[in-house]
């Protein structure tokens, strides 16, 4: 909970933040068993902190999925791969 | 990422078993980038990467009639490229064996909670200490960050990011770099680099809360600029 002046947000679980930092990634993975994730779920639901944190581990994958793209092979070492598979099989 | 325009893989290994050239060529194209990243997981510089993914694709030509189809055809090439790149690597002795995961903090720590094994994610003094009314809830919650929208900012931050995967040790790199870079599934991750779920669970949330809590660093210190550039 980000609020200590608001107990009544205190999930009724009692999944606490530290806790929950834990589990996102089997959280976002799908794999936690349905009891827990409905607890990780409501804990969300309730606590900005633990949104925001699962939020920008998702932003944070999101980043990682731009550095796709990577450099292509030069075309020497193309070519002499293909002279080579020629080679091989001819 | 499959590519959309290769045949299936029976297909695919039969073609390069004859020795179709046309296909060979094709899988080389789509393939190479990916092999050369996994490869720089291990290797220094991105000429061995790519002497690696050479030698890779050469073992691919004299090995291909044992492809038996347990996995893809392209988890198969890509073990192949995992295990001449940890083989040629500098970095081996900071690889922990998968036997050792669990057994005790990680060799290859690079700092508090940054280790392959143990310990919390997140720095335990952000969240109210036991004996506290709201002990393990945040004291020190995250700030939001800016949006998308700040595309200044996305080279920026990919750079950010992009340090951070540097930084990581090596299992979480190449476990973050399969998932999260190439967009691997857990399945095909644990089958390329022969590793349990669990381990690779363990492995990828390690990575993932190091890259976040650089970023975070980044746009908390983004702020304070920006706050003292304000009058």
């Amino acid at each position: 909970m980000t609020d200590p002046a608001e107990p009544s947000n205190e999930p009724v679980d009692h999944l606490a933040c530290n806790e929950l930092v834990e589990l996102v990634t089997v959280f976002l993975e799908g794999d936690l068993d349905p009891a827990t994730e409905r607890r990780v779920i409501d804990h969300i639901s309730l606590c900005d902190g633990c949104d925001l944190y699962v939020d920008q581990v998702r932003q944070t994958t999101d980043v990682l999925a731009g550095l796709s793209g990577g450099a292509p092979l030069s075309p020497a070492d193309r070519e002499r791969l293909l002279a080579t598979f020629r080679d091989s099989s001819g | 990422m499959p590519h959309t325009a290769l045949p299936p893989d029976d297909v695919l290994a039969g073609l390069l078993l004859a020795g179709d050239e046309t296909a060979f060529a094709q899988v080389v194209d789509a393939w190479s980038p990916g092999m050369v990243r996994l490869a720089r997981v291990y290797v220094s510089t991105e000429d061995s990467a790519a002497e690696v993914v050479q030698e890779a694709w050469l073992a691919v030509v004299r090995s291909i009639a044992t492809f038996a189809g347990r996995s893809s055809l392209r988890t198969w090439v890509y073990r192949i490229v995992a295990n001449i790149a940890r083989r040629r690597g500098g970095r081996e002795a900071r690889t922990v064996p998968a036997s050792s995961l669990g057994a005790g903090p990680g060799t290859d720590d690079a700092g508090p909670g940054t280790g392959d094994t143990g310990g919390p994610t997140v720095d335990p003094a952000r969240f109210a200490a036991p004996g506290h009314p709201f002990a393990g809830h945040w004291q020190q919650p995250p700030a939001p960050w800016p949006g998308p929208e700040q595309a200044l900012l996305a080279a920026e931050v990919r750079a950010e990011v992009a340090a951070a995967l540097a930084g990581l040790p090596a299992r979480q790199r190449v476990v973050i770099t399969l998932r999260d870079v190439h967009g691997y599934d857990s399945a095909e991750v644990c089958s390329i680099l022969e590793i349990s779920v669990a381990n690779q669970r363990v492995l990828l949330h390690r990575a993932r809360a190091a890259v976040r809590l650089r970023l975070e660093r980044y746009f908390d210190h983004a702020a304070a600029r920006a706050a003292e550039e304000v009058p």
